[in-house]
């Protein structure tokens, strides 16, 4: 059983059907819905004959600050060539370069040009890819979309034995026998306002996992995207700077050249993000808040080709046409590097639950993530996990859970709808994403971070009784909200608290009052367990070192 | 703040109640979309309207409605667009506004079978569709070791078909479908051209067989663009039903059951030799081919029998005169062998050539533009 059906999904149920195992993938949207669509840039591979697989990993480790995993960096990276040329026998329409072989753009943090890409909709491009297969591949794999997840479900022994969903058509619940289920559902964006993830990234695996003892890891590290909409946190491709789009404070200053000699707009992300935000807190940026990213050193037919959808999103939603203006810009809520802790064929610390993708933290991305390597992360594992539990499943006996079972899960949900007096759903979610984005942000420190957190205490015990108006089941969307609620402010709670305990600044965990990382003492995971209803349990877990010996980051 | 007035189709099917109008004012700036509008209702109002929704940014084709008549996206269409459009008058149910009040009315899409409020069942029409058009990749066999070799604009070209989003747009305001509830329809004969025009696919012509030979496939569309006025992607729906007919027709000459190939060739046939449409001629054309014998083929006969209870009202009505309809209208000389060599000059060429629809109004040289205030002379610096 699958849950979730964006990259990393489609891409286990795939591989799951080819070792023959019988699959069930289940969503709460359409398939073609799932936030994968809005991954525009491209996916990293070594391709390329000068390219080499080492070259990837390095930078990947590098970006990641030296807390990625270095034996999942390698098997991500060795992989990857082949991952893109299965991508591309199943008909993604990859663009080309001058000779009709695969062309390829410049991405951050990158030491060569390796990012693939289908103008700046790649995400989307391969999501529907997927799906076309999957309709193709319908006898091996049942589809179920608009259901959604409640509950993960375990035996005796603390297995993992599939979940109990909801059909949101009609409202009713039903177990879901598996003999293992792979969480494939996205990250947490929408713990935060503003973020660039859709109104669906709501946290729901994480917290799930979470909920049935499931280790969470590097949860502090959550990635701000350089380049958001200043007016409603909307994002604009690093396939912009890929082309050649520079960054300007409001004095007309291309300030990368103080933070990254080098690679200038194309360091790593957090790199930039934080050279942005520095401007800003130091009066550089515009009255808006904003800094300057010019589009128009790009050429305009490059652009209306390559770039077309932030053409779009430009005139849409900011009134710019970035091929004449410069649109302005600033680091927003994007990726969480943390999530779910798993090794490198899927398996979380609960037996029998696998997950994958942004859900799942392998650890590939570390303290902070490379551009166009999330769209791989999703494929390569969300396959080798597809592929690890179909193999598994011959050996296994169906387990069943009592169909009454739903019955706690029909009563939580009336108990939801018959609450009464409380805050409303959406303002409870209002408040913490302008809490996390305040304390949570690309700088950290002490004070702002216990502030956080008894916020989110708070909200926590105020989203208990939180109201909703519609009773009914036919589409019933407030209910799957209060739900949702409860998922984020879990997701919440651990990255404040991972965030809090972090005692140094690595990758996108910045803290004002640390700011040197410290090897020393910091080189090592931070693990969040649940510990009842009370603040989550911390653990430490180490850092995986093969190759790369830890040095001083500089772009 | 413009204050705005949202007629929202609300319907459960749980209530027993009909489809009604749920009214709400807002307060929000022009530039914000229909979509903002709808979820501060939900958020702030109640909490039951039902609308699908996600990215908020266009891409992930959740939330297609009517806004004012109109399909598209509630996230990408602006309020002060959305109230600026002429709405139509029977949608209104006799509380047409006096012009003053900015008014939106929004609707669950055409087409598709409303679940609840603006939700409707795109599986039971719109994805039924999509599977029906064989969606994925016939691989060209051998498959390479590496990737297929392809061009550089013939992968940009197809980039237009699968930038579409699924959201249906397309499907809900489609004239033939409503005619014809079995039309494949625009959204997935777009989808077929994103394989008909893929280098990759072994199976071109057995795709644009198929689609031609069934009556509800290629040649149903009845040229009306509303795909085109609908799509926010610019996919350009029709545009890519007409590059699957000249496919068919012009390269692999499939002349299909339902006659679509010959009709449309006589539409072209008939404008060179009279430079304007000649109705009695159009029949025997499109039935027998562009030869003497043809006027006798008796599928013209039948067709003009059947179509009698058609033509008797509008010759009534003056919409067609007898003259005009047997004897074709008349251009002058001049004209006419201005279009013959037109013709002449297209026809000659040895390829036919597809323009690419989707990367448009390029220029060379962009203008530079400044950074900032009075940044300009420092950002060429670096």
């Amino acid at each position: 059983m699958i849950i979730g059906a964006g990259l990393a999904g489609q891409r286990a149920a795939l591989a799951a059907a080819q070792t023959g195992a019988s699959v069930a993938i289940v969503s709460k949207v359409h398939p073609v819905r799932s936030h994968s669509v809005a991954a525009a840039g491209g996916i990293n591979a070594a391709l390329n004959p000068e390219d080499t697989w080492e070259s990837h990993a390095f930078d990947t480790v590098k970006g990641s600050d030296y807390l990625g995993d270095q034996d999942a960096i390698e098997i991500m990276c060795r992989e990857a060539p082949d991952e893109i040329l299965w991508l591309e026998h199943a008909g993604v329409t990859f663009h080309r370069n001058e000779t009709g072989h695969l062309g390829t753009r410049a991405f951050g943090g990158a030491s060569a040009a390796r990012t693939y890409y289908v103008a700046d909709i790649t995400g989307h491009a391969i999501l529907h890819v997927l799906y076309e297969q999957l309709m193709k591949h319908a006898a091996q794999v049942d589809r179920y979309e608009e259901w959604f997840t409640t509950d993960l479900l375990q035996d005796d022994t603390g297995r993992c034995v599939g979940a109990i969903c909801r059909d949101l058509r009609d409202g009713t619940t039903q177990v879901f026998d598996a003999k293992s289920t792979i969480l494939a559902c996205g990250g947490a964006g929408q713990a935060y306002k503003p973020t660039t993830n859709g109104l669906i990234v709501t946290g729901d695996g994480i917290a799930q996992a979470f909920r049935i003892g499931a280790k969470l890891m590097d949860m502090e590290m959550i990635q701000y995207h350089p380049t958001t909409l200043v007016g409603n946190g909307l994002l604009i491709t690093e396939g912009a700077r890929g082309e050649g789009a520079q960054l300007f404070n409001a004095e007309g200053e291309r300030f990368m050249e103080k933070y990254a000699p080098n690679k200038l707009e194309l360091a790593s992300r957090d790199v930039v993000s934080r050279a942005e935000q520095t401007e800003i807190n130091e009066g550089r940026g515009f009255p808006d808040g904003g800094i300057a990213l010019d589009v128009t050193k790009v050429p305009r037919r490059r652009t209306l080709e390559a770039l077309r959808e932030i053409v779009n999103i430009g005139r849409d939603f900011a009134g710019v046409d970035i091929t004449r203006e410069p649109i302005h810009i600033r680091p927003g809520q994007h990726y969480i590097m943390g999530g779910v802790k798993t090794d490198v064929d899927g398996q979380t610390t609960i037996p029998g639950l696998y997950a994958a993708g942004e859900v799942a933290c392998v650890s590939v991305h570390g303290g902070n993530r490379l551009g166009a390597n999330s769209l791989l992360d999703t494929l390569i594992f969300g396959r080798r996990a597809g592929e690890h539990a179909g193999r598994l499943a011959k050996d296994l006996s169906m387990p069943s859970t009592p169909a009454a079972r739903v019955a706690d899960t029909e009563r939580r949900i009336r108990d939801i709808m018959n609450r009464q007096g409380g805050r409303r759903v959406s303002a409870i979610k209002d408040e913490l994403g302008e809490t996390m984005n305040k304390y949570a942000a690309v700088f950290r420190d002490e004070a702002g971070l216990q502030t956080c957190h008894q916020i989110v205490r708070r909200l926590k015990d105020e989203a208990e009784n939180a109201t909703i108006d519609d009773r009914g089941t036919v589409f019933n969307q407030d209910v799957i909200g209060a739900l949702e609620l409860g998922y984020m402010l879990d997701c919440a709670e651990a990255i404040v608290v991972a965030a809090l305990e972090r005692k140094e600044s690595r990758g996108a965990q910045s803290r004002t009052d640390y700011p040197g990382r410290n090897d020393e003492e910091w080189l090592k995971h931070i693990d969040i367990s649940v510990n009842g209803g009370d603040v989550p349990k911390v653990s430490y877990s180490p850092v995986t070192i093969t190759k790369w010996q830890p040095e001083e980051r500089t772009y | 703040m413009p204050e705005y007035l949202l007629k929202i189709r609300r319907f459960d099917p749980q209530s027993g109640q009909a489809a009604y109008w749920d009214e709400h004012r807002v307060e929000l700036e022009e530039s914000q979309s229909v979509l903002d509008a709808v979820l501060k209702v939900r958020n702030e109002i109640d909490g039951s309207v039902g609308i699908r929704c996600s990215c908020q940014q266009a891409i992930c084709g959740s939330c297609g409605v009517r806004m004012n008549g109109r399909p598209g996206l509630a996230c990408n269409t602006h309020l002060g667009i959305a109230a600026a459009r002429k709405w139509r008058t029977e949608a209104v149910g006799g509380t047409r506004d006096d012009g003053e009040e900015r008014v939106i009315e929004i609707e669950p899409m055409g087409n598709m079978p409303v679940i609840r409020d603006l939700i409707v069942d795109m599986d039971a029409v719109h994805w039924k569709k999509i599977q029906r058009v064989t969606p994925y990749l016939v691989n060209k066999e051998p498959i390479p070791e590496r990737e297929y070799v392809a061009s550089h604009d013939e992968m940009v070209d197809i980039t237009q078909p699968m930038a579409c989003i699924q959201c249906g747009a397309c499907v809900s305001d489609c004239l033939s479908m409503e005619i014809d509830p079995g039309f494949i329809g625009p959204a997935a004969l777009a989808k077929a051209y994103r394989f008909v025009g893929d280098p990759r696919d072994a199976d071109h012509e057995s795709r644009l067989k198929d689609l031609a030979e069934d009556e509800h496939g290629l040649y149903d569309c009845t040229h009306c663009f509303n795909c085109i006025d609908a799509c926010p992607k610019e996919v350009a729906p029709m545009s890519q039903i007409m590059r699957l007919r000249r496919r068919a027709g012009s390269d692999y000459h499939i002349d299909d059951r339902n006659n679509g190939n010959r009709h449309e060739e006589s539409f072209a046939t008939l404008v060179r030799d009279y430079g304007l449409l000649h109705e009695a001629e159009l029949l025997p054309r499109s039935f027998g081919g562009n030869s003497w014998f043809g006027k006798f083929a008796p599928a013209a006969g039948a067709v003009l029998a059947k179509s009698l209870p058609a033509i008797i009202p509008a010759v009534l009505r003056g919409k067609v005169s007898v003259k005009g309809a047997m004897f074709g209208h008349k251009i002058g000389s001049k004209d006419l062998s201005a279009i013959k060599r037109l013709y002449d000059k297209v026809e000659s060429r040895k390829e036919r050539v597809e323009l690419n629809l989707y990367v448009v109004g390029e220029e060379e040289q962009p203008e530079p533009a400044p950074v900032g205030g009075a940044a300009s002379s420092e950002s060429e610096a670096s």
